[in-house]
């Protein structure tokens, strides 16, 4: 096991109240593994990335749990140790590639940076280092791009260039907050291609932020699904896509016109909105919204359970209701 | 086949980018180079392509954001690129445009009644003492309730503004509407709201749709035929089954094999395209996909594939098929 988040609970102290973007969540990574995280915007999934990596800004805060890698609390680290592990063995892609680099820097600057602090190379041989991960990460005559300025560069590019650089110092465990969402199919196609390669040639593992159900059905092994700061399900892929059990995943697949599917018949819909983080029902998150909802489920948060390593929260799988799926 | 209501003949727009020191264009940036087609009364016409193939140039063209260098718009048969500014101001109420960003498109110190109201007022459509019950006639229409009339955009999520720019748009009984990713900025569960709304708007209210998405998805599930764009130009266009049963064309084989399917035993024999879309500024000569193109001969590069009929209603320019 790479990486043990225990019961990780992330606070935002506003004025009107106290908003839990990740509320009480718990999960693994395995080495070599894709764990994909999905969910809507407010689900909590880019906060749970933010919060592993130290990376929280006022006012968030972790408020209680443990996040584990190695065994190692990586939430009771110091600034300094935690830029020892930051950036070497657990880097970062994020999800704007036009915003993430620094645009008075050269591609090569930016990758060397990191390569120099970490793997302790002379200049020389981070440059080469640099020249060579631009071209694993597929930069056609990288040696000349690498002086380029990232405006210079079209958007799939620059994605490549911090895809290079989070890979710079094989990395163990690679986050990937929503690596293709600002990039176009042919170019999204591309980048997943590259990050599976990855994983195939290092056997680093993955934690892939999404919100895109084809996504997660290509590249992950397992998946997660996050509403409101909440794990309400997880499984394996196969099972997952097969077998979904709460009624938010089986609503968003639903909601997807299907590339395969002929008929013109209208889209389900999941009703209402996310609702707001200030004013969460009582009870499940998703009952104001879910066609299943009973009286139970607005008064009762409903637990995550294991049923054979397929988890869920939903009362419609309570076993001491005697659930009837 | 029914009637068509909008007519492109050879549609272009060129934005000079940088001129010599008498004025004369040096570079030219060729965002939609030729286009031909046509929306008849009552389709969904579907139009997709990459980040700069010049689709979205295209739709505000139809709406008169941009005033096309070369080609013709005939809309019920008149041509729109004949007429003088004030002429052709009158037929901006029968094109309408729903933008993509929600949060970018609305006034944000207008209320929301007041948006919708705007368009009625200025076009003259109502006397002023209807307009009011007209707006919240159009409110109800979308899915908003008529206590959300004097509240402000910021008070609204993604998909609510989306539906109050839909109101917007046809506050002016539009015969077509423009619709430019209408759904990319929203969220899984809201997108199938705003689509089905805008299918049972075009039902109800007879509409025509021009509509522009990169979303391979969400084109196929409203659409009725489908056109695909790549650097300022069409390479295919066919009814919706047709193109995505059969598409002929590499770049629209690329564009499909590329979406992800959601299906994790089913996983596609995938065409993975070499590179970027080149700029439009200095577009490879020949077929301007031919340096992407898997199945790019010599002739690619050499001259410009005619776009010609292939079977009935399916158009390609390819020459492969020449």
């Amino acid at each position: 096991m790479l990486l043990e988040v225990k019961n990780l609970t992330t606070e935002f102290k506003l004025k009107r109240g106290i908003v839990k973007a990740v509320d009480d969540i718990s999960f693994t990574i395995d080495k070599g593994e894709i764990l994909a995280i999905v969910g809507e915007s407010g689900s909590g999934k880019s906060v749970t990335s933010l919060s592993i990596m130290g990376l929280l800004q006022n006012p968030g805060r972790i408020s209680g749990g443990q996040i584990l890698y190695k065994s190692q609390d990586l939430s009771k680290l110091s600034k300094k140790e935690l830029q020892k592990l930051r950036g070497n063995q657990i880097s970062m892609i994020f999800q704007e590639p036009m915003t993430s680099l620094n645009p008075v820097w050269r591609i090569k600057d930016q990758i060397m940076e990191s390569i120099m602090l970490h793997m302790k190379l002379s200049k020389k041989e981070a440059l080469a280092r640099t020249i060579e991960m631009l071209e694993t990460v597929g930069i056609p005559s990288a040696a000349q791009r690498a002086n380029d300025y990232p405006h210079q560069m079209s958007g799939g590019m620059r994605q490549r260039v911090m895809t290079a650089m989070a890979l710079a110092c094989d990395p163990e465990l690679l986050i990937a907050d929503e690596p293709t969402t600002a990039l176009d199919v042919t170019i999204q196609a591309q980048i997943l291609e590259l990050i599976y390669q990855m994983r195939e040639k290092f056997h680093m593992a993955v934690m892939l932020i999404t919100h895109d159900l084809g996504v997660v059905s290509e590249a992950a092994d397992r998946v997660i699904v996050m509403y409101c700061g909440k794990i309400m399900e997880e499984a394996d892929v196969k099972t997952l896509f097969n077998h979904p059990m709460h009624p938010y995943t089986i609503g968003l697949m639903q909601s997807i016109p299907q590339i395969d599917d002929d008929s013109d018949k209208r889209l389900y819909m999941i009703k209402g909105m996310v609702p707001n983080p200030l004013d969460m029902p009582k009870g499940c998150p998703f009952s104001d919204r879910c066609d299943q909802s009973m009286e139970r489920c607005t008064q009762e948060m409903p637990q995550l359970q294991d049923l054979g390593g397929h988890k869920v929260r939903c009362f419609l799988y309570d076993a001491k209701e005697g659930g009837s799926k | 086949m029914s009637e068509v209501l909008m007519d492109i003949q050879n549609l272009a727009k060129h934005f000079v980018i940088d001129t010599n020191f008498l004025g004369k264009p040096v570079s030219v940036l060729k965002a939609v180079d030729g286009v031909s087609f046509s929306i008849n009364q009552g389709e969904a016409f579907g139009l997709v392509g990459e980040s700069g193939c010049g689709k979205t140039t295209l739709g505000k063209i139809l709406v008169n954001l941009y005033r096309p260098t070369n080609g013709k718009l005939i809309f019920e048969g008149k041509d729109l690129t004949g007429l003088n500014e004030e002429q052709r101001r009158s037929y901006c109420k029968d094109i309408q445009m729903i933008f993509q960003d929600p949060y970018a498109s609305l006034n944000p110190k207008m209320t929301i009644g007041d948006i919708i109201a705007e368009p009625i007022i200025i076009n003259g459509l109502l006397p002023r003492n209807q307009v009011e019950e007209r707006v919240i006639y159009l409110l109800n229409c979308v899915g908003l309730a008529r206590h959300q009339r004097n509240r402000y955009p910021h008070e609204f999520s993604g998909g609510q503004r989306q539906r109050v720019g839909i109101a917007r748009a046809l506050a002016v009984e539009p015969k077509l509407i423009v619709c430019d990713e209408p759904v990319s900025a929203l969220d899984v569960s809201i997108q199938a709201q705003v689509l089905n709304l805008l299918s049972d708007l075009k039902e109800e209210f007879g509409l025509t749709y021009l509509f522009i998405a990169h979303g391979l998805n969400v084109v196929k599930h409203i659409s009725d035929r489908v056109g695909v764009m790549y650097l300022g130009k069409l390479v295919e266009i066919a009814p919706k089954k047709e193109l995505y049963s059969n598409p002929l064309h590499p770049y629209t084989q690329a564009l499909l094999s590329a979406i992800p399917v959601i299906n994790p035993e089913k996983k596609m024999e995938r065409i993975i395209l070499e590179g970027d879309v080149p700029s439009p500024i200095n577009p490879p000569a020949g077929c301007r996909f031919s340096s992407r193109c898997f199945k790019a001969q010599e002739k690619c590069k050499l001259s410009e594939p005619i776009f010609k009929e292939v079977s009935p209603g399916h158009l390609v320019a390819c020459h492969l098929f020449e």
